[in-house]
């Protein structure tokens, strides 16, 4: 809502308030200001002049020469503007004169003609070009009334105006009108205002005789009222109410055009004018349209209705879509002499939805949407016709004929004064309270701290105890409230085991080299079941995907964060940034069923991906890739901080390289998977070798166990043995280390890898793997023949299950 | 032979002084000192001496026995010291070249700012909940006072999935569900941070996922002065000390009153500049007292118990407090932005 500050200074007295002074106070008080802007900022020196005579400039066809009264003397200025005619009075910058852009007006010679200032036009003023009246958008302004010559133009035409934006929050539509934010600013400076009495002049013919009204759903229009003028003139409207309406951000267009619009502005009510003579019936008829039913709105659309819309029809077909547009047809024109006027109360939920399906959003619509005043809605009427009487020659026949069924009543909230207190924290008395009540003017009747307060019908958003709570606090003043702190019961606070271990997990891949990523959850419906990890796809039907999406880019849930991890990496390579380490933890989505019915699963997923250079120490010749180990270590070092053993078994996945893909299992529970990405992707991706992990982070936290108890350090030395096996090269690491365990428990305590060979003296298809072993019995010391039997015992071992021989 | 034993002890310190290495000083012990050297000769001859004289060059040999050797001694000690020193001259290095690297990584700066909030309500005696981010349409709107057709709905178009299905468009809902597990009788004092999701074009200033941080506490006696209190003290810690906050009405369909919180400008000290757009606040919260309806659908009796609930978005706080410009960077993963908050 765009307000005028001069306007506004005529309906309550803010001259000791500067506009930003003001705006301060109305958004500590209840209505967000969101900024206070000057309708011609730094504009000065511009006067009325009067053309005394007009020729055509001597040497140039499209230039006129004028003389011009402006007051005190008479100036020769060169004009441009095809509609600038002798006896016109306009606007005119005097030399020393700025215009916007500071731009400054000098004396000067224009194809050897002297001029001594500038006619401008609107626009040259400051005016927005969409707020220009048409007539004088392709020229210089005339005044469309008798002004003085030398008058300051600019207190003419408003621009000393400063207008306040107003951000209104759904619930304060009482302030979408001058009349609802005068109250607004009366309760927060404790000023004095009240919307006037309308004072129509009636005729002595009553609009009976001319027009009937009729109302099919009482529900959806529960008041209909129509004025009938006649004898109207239609032209300018005048210059004060043009005023108005471009600072309101309206374009003025005729009188009775801009008298619906500027009532829409003082009164919030919306109004619409029919000419009586093309709406071509005797009876207005509201009803739902009819399904297919068609009408052509003012802006020359034909717009298909449904049944859900209303419409104001003349008994047979369509004038208007109730509070949204009116129709082509019965539009007020040049030659219009009588007048319909509507006014009327339409549901606010029709309007919405009307104005959603034509993609309609107007002035008007936007005001019934959100609920108009019961009590101001005839009275508007009578204002436009007022209005109409005084600035177009209206004649008003008496007495508006309705249809009414609108509930009008004030509803009571009452209020105690300890309840307010104790809810706000404060210590505000009863008179305090009344004081408040008065500055809002709303009526109440008052019991000790009881108050049983009547809310004017403008206020449709005060309902409860709680939003008289709002009121109070609001005017009273929040700067006023106390800082207290909660005094109820207390609670320790902290987090959930499984926090902490987030916090921990996120905390270990961050010492370890990764840098945490958040991505989209919603991805591409091809990329949302990509790199989905085993155990997640045999869970999930399919990925969910939106009812409407607004682009396909963001269509499906994820299934995997690793697409997009990929996609980050991709996104960096391009930008040549190529040694990347990145990990996300974040849910995935699964649903279990085909059509979704049911919220989906929401699994928590640790997930990274790495390429590049993994260490690089260049003077030292030293360089690491990224490479399936580094990636291991990683998901290793995991295990390790939660304390869980992982086994890795080797996989083959869709879009992984086949040889180098692992499943990760934690005890018996497989938790996901790590590997290399298929060469393929990664070049489509415009990636190097890339290896990622996507494992399940909630079956990890689930899995941990507070260790509490002490584990004594051993006391006795262990004793290391390392053996070197020659095995076919099929043979896996695991699979040999898992036999030695085995055949050397309970002595052996740890099995380690430290070499593994293949080539030169060793044959074809064969390979040397050489263990570390630990031997420790945690209360005594080991002999070292009992050391050599479990060495034996497992050398037996391995020979037999994979025919591994000691290499020599 | 008491003459031939100092003769000796001079004659050996001065080879051992003269000595310029280890070997050397080996020769002079082995010469004076050894089975066959002089001293044990003297000794050998000490059969000649009268009783009274034999302790007394006894006593004399062994002293001129043991200042040679302790001379050797702190020779060797020293020489050998010196040897060292040299050979470690010799393995000096150049202590400027770089070391090798240890790749080291970080958090968002998203997740660094949620968490020093979430720590600084818990300190405060908070409690961290969370939610599914595919919510009902009954917890996100509905049981905070939406009802299907509420104008308020417009405010946040939605992702659906089903009629009854979406994508969480506020953290709310984690509210209305800690709220229903209470059975209407139990405090509840809790934040919920999370990512939730609108139907907006992703540009500088908007993004259809981003992250929300919600607050709300429930009890007898819940005081909207508290509310100020517990947001003051939440402003000064995070933004600093210096920070003034002011409330000012608003509107949101879940609480009543409403109002947005805003602290002053540190850019211009509340004077008004560009970055509070002259006002000299900056807008960083929403807030208020529970609506009586949400606390009614969610088995409390908005007569004996009340509430406030807060609201915040970390990337605008993000924004804010380091300068970002553009809200796409939290999501587009460049390892230079990412880089370069990680002592945030």
């Amino acid at each position: 809502m765009l307000v005028s500050s001069n306007w506004l200074q005529e309906l309550i007295d803010i001259s000791s308030y500067s506009p930003e002074e003001l705006a301060e106070i109305i958004t500590k008080t209840g209505i967000e200001v969101e900024s206070v802007t000057p309708v011609a900022e730094g504009v000065s020196g511009v006067v009325v002049g009067y053309v005394e005579s007009c020729v055509q400039h001597p040497n140039a066809d499209k230039l006129s020469l004028c003389q011009v009264d402006v007051g005190e003397e008479t100036l020769q200025i060169v004009c441009g503007a095809p509609n600038i005619a002798e006896g016109q009075q306009v606007a005119v910058a005097k030399p020393g004169a700025v215009l916007p852009g500071n731009f400054k007006i000098k004396k000067t010679k224009l194809r050897g003609e002297e001029s001594n200032g500038m006619i401008c036009s609107l626009q040259e003023l400051g005016i927005d070009e969409k707020d220009v009246p048409k007539e004088f958008a392709d020229g210089i302004f005339v005044f469309p009334e008798d002004v003085k010559a030398g008058a300051d133009a600019l207190s003419l035409l408003n621009l000393d105006d400063k207008i306040i934006e107003l951000g209104l929050t759904p619930n304060r539509s009482d302030a979408l009108s001058m009349a609802g934010v005068a109250y607004e600013v009366a309760a927060a400076i404790d000023g004095d205002y009240e919307l006037q009495e309308e004072d129509v002049p009636y005729s002595n013919k009553a609009a009976g005789d001319l027009i009937s009204v009729e109302v099919e759903d009482k529900q959806a229009n529960p008041y209909y009222g129509a004025f009938i003028i006649k004898d109207i003139k239609v032209g300018a409207s005048p210059l004060w109410m043009r005023n108005r309406l471009t600072a309101a951000g309206i374009r003025p267009i005729n009188n009775v055009v801009d008298i619906t619009n500027y009532v829409l502005l003082e009164y919030g009510q919306p109004l619409h004018a029919f000419d009586y003579d093309r709406f071509d019936s005797d009876k207005v008829v509201t009803r739902r349209a009819k399904d297919g039913e068609m009408i052509t709105t003012l802006d020359n659309q034909k717009r298909e209705l449904k049944n859900h819309h209303l419409v104001i029809t003349n008994g047979d077909e369509a004038h208007a879509i109730a509070g949204v547009m009116g129709g082509a047809k019965s539009e007020v024109q040049e030659d219009t002499k009588t007048l319909i006027l509507e006014a009327a109360y339409f549901d606010p939920s029709v309007v919405r939805q009307a104005s959603k399906d034509h993609g309609l959003r107007s002035e008007s619509s936007n005001r019934f949407e959100k609920g108009v005043d019961p009590n101001r809605v005839e009275r508007a009427g009578k204002r436009a016709c007022e209005l109409l009487a005084k600035y177009a020659g209206g004649t008003v026949l008496s007495g508006a004929v309705s249809v009414d069924q609108l509930d009008r009543s004030e509803k009571t909230v009452s209020i105690k004064t300890s309840v307010i207190n104790d809810r706000l924290g404060t210590s505000i008395t009863n008179e305090e309270i009344a004081d408040i009540l008065r500055r809002l003017q709303f009526t109440y009747e008052q019991s000790g701290e009881h108050f049983d307060v009547k809310i004017p019908t403008r206020r449709g958003d005060i309902e409860l105890f709680e939003d008289m709570l709002e009121e109070v606090a609001r005017i009273f003043g929040y700067d006023n409230l106390p800082y207290t702190l909660p005094q109820g019961s207390s609670q320790a606070g902290g987090l959930t085991l499984e926090q902490q271990l987030k916090r921990k997990v996120k905390s270990y891949f961050e010492g370890a080299g990764l840098h945490e990523t958040i991505t989209y959850s919603l991805t591409p419906k091809e990329r949302s079941q990509m790199l989905v990890s085993p155990e997640i796809k045999r869970q999930a039907q399919s990925p969910v995907g939106l009812a409407m999406p607004m682009s396909e880019d963001h269509s499906h849930l994820r299934l995997s964060m690793l697409p997009e991890l990929l996609q980050s990496l991709s996104y960096n390579v391009a930008r040549k940034q190529k040694d990347l380490s990145y990990y996300e933890v974040g849910t995935v989505f699964v649903s279990n069923e085909e059509q979704v019915t049911k919220q989906p699963k929401e699994i928590l997923r640790a997930s990274g991906a790495l390429t590049g250079t993994w260490i690089s120490h260049a003077w030292q010749q030293e360089k690491k890739e990224v490479d399936f180990y580094v990636v291991k270590g990683i998901v290793e070092g995991l295990s390790a901080q939660l304390d869980l053993s992982f086994t890795y078994e080797k996989t083959k996945l869709p879009h992984m390289h086949p040889g180098r893909t692992a499943l990760v299992k934690s005890g018996d529970k497989e938790i996901g998977f790590i590997g290399q990405v298929h060469p393929k992707l990664q070049k489509e991706l415009g990636l190097k070798d890339t290896y990622v992990f996507d494992l399940n982070a909630e079956e990890l936290f689930a899995q941990y166990t507070k260790e509490e108890a002490f584990q004594a350090i051993p006391r006795y030395p262990s004793v290391s043995r390392d053996i070197a096996l020659v095995v076919d090269e099929q043979i896996t690491s695991a699979a040999i280390a898992h036999t030695i365990s085995e055949a050397g428990a309970p002595l052996v305590k740890d099995v380690q890898v430290f070499d593994v060979y293949q080539g030169d003296h060793l044959p074809e298809g064969k390979k040397s793997l050489a263990f570390n072993l630990l031997y420790l019995d945690p209360h005594r010391t080991l002999k070292d023949q009992e050391v050599e039997e479990a060495h034996d015992k497992i050398l037996t071992a391995v020979k037999d299950e994979h025919e591994a021989e000691l290499r020599g | 032979m008491k003459e031939r034993l100092e003769e000796l002890k001079q004659e050996a310190l001065e080879k051992v002084s003269k000595s310029e290495n280890v070997q050397s000083l080996k020769d002079v012990r082995v010469e004076y000192l050894g089975k066959k050297g002089p001293i044990t000769e003297v000794l050998r001859g000490m059969g000649k001496l009268s009783k009274e004289e034999r302790p007394v060059i006894g006593q004399l040999a062994n002293e001129v026995r043991e200042s040679i050797a302790a001379a050797i001694d702190t020779k060797q000690t020293r020489l050998e010291d010196e040897e060292l020193e040299k050979q470690l001259e010799a393995e000096s290095i150049d202590v400027t070249l770089p070391g090798r690297p240890v790749r080291v990584g970080g958090p968002h700066l998203l997740t660094s700012i949620v968490e020093e909030i979430e720590d600084l309500f818990i300190g405060m005696g908070f409690e961290i909940k969370e939610g599914p981010e595919v919510e009902t349409d009954y917890y996100n709107f509905e049981a905070l006072n939406l009802p299907k057709g509420h104008p308020a709905r417009d405010m946040q178009d939605s992702f659906y999935i089903t009629e009854e299905l979406l994508l969480r468009t506020h953290t709310s809902p984690v509210q209305a569900r800690t709220m229903g597990q209470k059975d209407g009788n139990e405090p509840v004092k809790m934040i919920c941070p999370g990512k939730v999701y609108r139907r907006d074009t992703d540009d500088a200033t908007h993004s259809h996922q981003f992250t929300q941080l919600e607050g709300l506490l429930v009890d007898k006696h819940v005081r909207m002065s508290d509310l100020k209190g517990v947001l003051n003290a939440f402003a000064k810690q995070m933004f600093g000390a210096e920070r003034d906050i002011r409330l000012r009405p608003s509107f949101f369909p879940f609480t009543e009153p409403s109002v947005e919180m805003d602290i002053s400008c540190k850019v211009c000290e509340g004077k008004g500049c560009s970055v509070c757009k002259g006002t000299g606040w900056i807008e960083i919260l929403g807030a208020g007292m529970v609506h009586p309806n949400v606390l009614e659908m969610a088995g409390y009796d908005p007569k004996e118990y009340s509430g406030f609930a807060f609201g915040m978005g970390p990337e605008r706080i993000a924004m804010l407090k380091y300068g970002v410009d553009d809200i796409r960077n939290f999501y587009t993963n460049d390892i230079r932005f990412l880089e370069q908050y990680h002592k945030a």
